[in-house]
């Protein structure tokens, strides 16, 4: 291309690279107009009904309660702001650990299906199809009234272990009682993990230069688990744990993870694990036969040809359609509003309807789901770009 | 679905003509287009329901017949559009509805921020709790620690929080947004306690409860509630229909006119009566209406007293509060003359 002669540039409408810059200016100038007729027009009519306008509303007390938080405290008495704050919070909480959870589930399922146990492969074939036919917000109201319904009262809660409390108010957990050990525990955690990645490094190394391989998986959980519970010995196992107990109407204490959490959760991940399922098992067998043949004939070990031939050429089918999955786990869990888990949209629509400010509470909607895709979207890109073929040439 | 409405009555908002509102008025659109569209409530007994045939009952419901007896002299000339409490107010901001009748309570925030107008209370109401009466619950203030399920969107959510504020308790909050749910919710043990208006526990207690003796409404009424039919801001004429027909089924109890006896009276010699039937002055007219407005709103859909024992009376509801002022109540609508 670069060697091709240059052509005289020309500003006739005839040069078809012309008319093709002409008609994006076009386009983006139609745009513009329609755009900025929306606004002008928008704040026009505001002001005509003297509905109020702008963000100011963000520093007013809400005023309205919230059933459950995460990581933030949050009263009647805090601003709009907090309170919009704590909804993107439970939804990143419902939206992390679903994703962690389908991926995890999906595979298996996935995996199962392509099984050569024939009652094992038709189980996992039945899953994909009923939760993949059934719409989510059916699936979530049929697991928030299991929840609701079956489960027992706080005063007849069932305790499947002790300190374990299951009832219609969700499942009260004990928890740990903080202690200064803890922290350092979690510093020893995070230098387990780094020596961990550094030996993996150096195994690596040293297998392609001798060819000797060293056990890098094993060494590398005693680091990260080992590191941890030395420290934890060296203080003397501080431990206590505090149990949740029925006061009045209901647990205090420990931890509770609410029906409305429960349900949200379990319907997100078990719908999109069925995706993910189909996902994983397009990846498996959009690998040819002849590469696990050929692993063999090298003479590696089931495990070891799965590890290292077949997995990270299914990967890279499978990372793409994943995003997508990942992205819709994300978004589908504002269906929260329906079972009432105090999710962004539900707290972004209870703050729409207290200042009437529908406007902007959906522009807060959007830009925070934008955000979150896009990030989601930018991490998976570029983790794609890291397992791609190697020397490939871009396409 | 919920939000697909907010989201389209946003847009609508956005995209509605800005001079249009001032080019024609509500009731000439209203006029043209056939029908007085109405938001109601998606089902909430004596107020807003459908009956097995699909035709929409309530106290709120008598309000939008009213309006539409008034402009068309034809009550059944109402379309519903069924609302939920967060869909309401957009819903009526955007153009999508003429009128708003769901028992929806006036405060300050919504007539001024919202940009809305209240056309006068058709019904007096506070907030009150109900519980199942095996919890052994005999007052509000027992409550601490509670699990409550409550609807979005609804100054019942603030008067909530509010009251526990302000009596140092706690409370743990449901919040669902549809009434079939949050009810659900509640009648399946998920909730210790269910809040919202006194009228809606009594409306929901009689209506859905698997068995109403197991549940009790506590004495306390921890606020005022003042429902009312609503319109938007911008468009006085109409605010004024809407206003007068609510006044005129009041104003109708109070004379003794009723859709029974309304007919016989036409001739009445009471200059008061002569004045609502129409038969003197031009008061339809000076609301663009024909004279005999009042009359249509009494014949077909009748005075506040009758819509009130059609409704609400079977499902065991007292007059209380909005009872005529002249018996005892605050029910007290201005002269029409």
């Amino acid at each position: 291309m670069s060697t091709a002669p240059r052509l005289r540039r020309s500003w006739s409408l005839y040069d078809l690279r012309v008319r093709a810059i002409l008609y994006q200016v076009l386009l983006v100038v139609a745009v513009g107009l329609v755009a900025w007729f929306l606004i002008l027009n928008t704040t026009h009519n505001l002001e005509a009904r003297k509905i109020a306008s702008g963000f100011g509303f963000l520093d007013r007390e809400a005023g309205f309660a919230i059933g459950e938080t995460t990581l933030v405290a949050y009263s009647a008495a805090d601003s709009y702001l907090r309170a919009l704050t704590v909804g993107v919070l439970n939804t990143f909480r419902v939206a992390l650990i679903g994703v962690f959870a389908a991926t995890l589930i999906g595979t298996l399922i996935g995996l199962a299906r392509l099984s050569r146990n024939w009652l094992l492969s038709r189980l996992a074939a039945g899953y994909v199809e009923a939760m993949r036919n059934v719409p989510l917000l059916v699936q979530l109201f049929f697991w928030y009234t299991v929840i609701a319904d079956n489960l027992p009262g706080p005063r007849q809660a069932l305790s499947p272990l002790p300190g374990v409390f299951l009832s219609n108010r969700g499942i009260a957990l004990p928890v740990l009682h903080a202690h200064p050990a803890h922290a350092w525990m979690g510093a020893a955690l995070a230098a387990g993990a780094v020596g961990a990645w550094w030996l993996a490094r150096w195994a690596k190394r040293r297998q392609a230069l001798t060819g000797q391989p060293f056990p890098s998986l094993a060494a590398g959980t005693a680091l990260v688990l080992g590191l941890p519970l030395l420290v934890f010995l060296a203080a003397g196992a501080p431990l206590r744990i505090e149990l949740p107990a029925l006061r009045g109407f209901n647990f205090s204490g420990g931890m509770t993870l609410t029906p409305e959490f429960a349900a949200l959760l379990g319907g997100l991940t078990t719908y999109t694990a069925a995706f993910i399922a189909e996902i994983v098992r397009a990846g498996v067998l959009a690998v040819d036969r002849g590469q696990f043949e050929a692993a063999y004939a090298l003479g590696l070990r089931p495990r070891r040809a799965m590890r290292l031939v077949i997995l990270p050429q299914a990967l890279r089918v499978i990372v793409p359609p994943m995003t997508s999955q990942f992205l819709n786990l994300t978004k589908n869990s504002s269906l929260a509003v329906a079972i009432g888990y105090p999710d962004l949209v539900s707290i972004a629509n209870t703050t729409m309807n207290q200042t009437g400010q529908a406007i902007e509470g959906i522009a807060i909607i959007m830009a925070v789901y934008l955000t979150i895709s896009l990030a989601i979207s930018a991490f998976m890109n570029w983790y794609n770009k890291r397992i791609a073929l190697k020397g490939a040439r871009p396409a | 679905m919920k939000r697909l409405a907010v989201w389209a009555g946003a847009l609508a908002l956005a995209i509605t003509w800005a001079g249009s509102a001032q080019a024609q008025s509500t009731l000439a659109s209203v006029k043209a287009k056939g029908y007085v569209q109405c938001g109601v409530n998606t089902g909430l007994a004596g107020f807003s329901q459908p009956d097995s045939k699909g035709v929409w009952h309530g106290l709120d419901v008598d309000m939008c017949r009213a309006v539409a007896a008034a402009v068309f002299g034809d009550a059944g000339k109402v379309r519903y559009t069924p609302l939920t409490a967060q869909q309401r107010f957009t819903a009526l901001q955007s153009g999508e509805i003429d009128m708003l009748s769901r028992n929806t309570t006036w405060t300050i925030t919504r007539d001024t921020s919202l940009g809305l107008n209240f056309a006068g209370v058709d019904y007096y109401d506070g907030q009150g709790f109900m519980v199942p009466k095996k919890l052994g619950v005999k007052s509000a203030k027992d409550l601490n620690g509670a699990t409550i399920c409550v609807q979005p969107g609804t100054t019942t959510e603030l008067n909530l929080a509010d009251y526990f504020r302000a009596n140092h308790m706690s409370f743990k909050p449901v919040v669902i947004e549809k009434l079939e749910e949050v009810t659900n919710a509640f009648f399946s043990g998920r909730c210790d306690v269910f809040t919202t208006d006194v009228s809606g526990l009594v409306s929901t207690r009689g209506s859905r409860a698997p068995n109403p003796a197991d549940y009790v409404i506590l004495p306390e009424v921890i606020s005022k509630e003042p429902l009312g039919p609503v319109v938007r801001h911008g468009d006085d004429g109409w605010f004024d229909i809407v206003k007068w027909s609510l006044f005129a089924m009041i104003n109708a109890e109070e004379l003794g006119l009723s859709s029974k006896n309304i007919d016989q009276n036409l001739n009445s010699t009471n200059p008061a009566i002569q004045r609502f039937v129409g038969a003197s002055g031009d008061l339809g007219k000076m609301m663009g209406l024909d004279n005999r407005w009042a009359y249509n709103i009494i014949k077909q859909v009748g005075n506040y007293g009758e819509s009130f024992d059609t409704n609400l009376k079977p499902l065991g509801f007292d007059r209380g509060l909005n009872n005529l002022w002249t018996h005892g109540g605050i029910m007290y609508a201005p002269p029409i003359r």
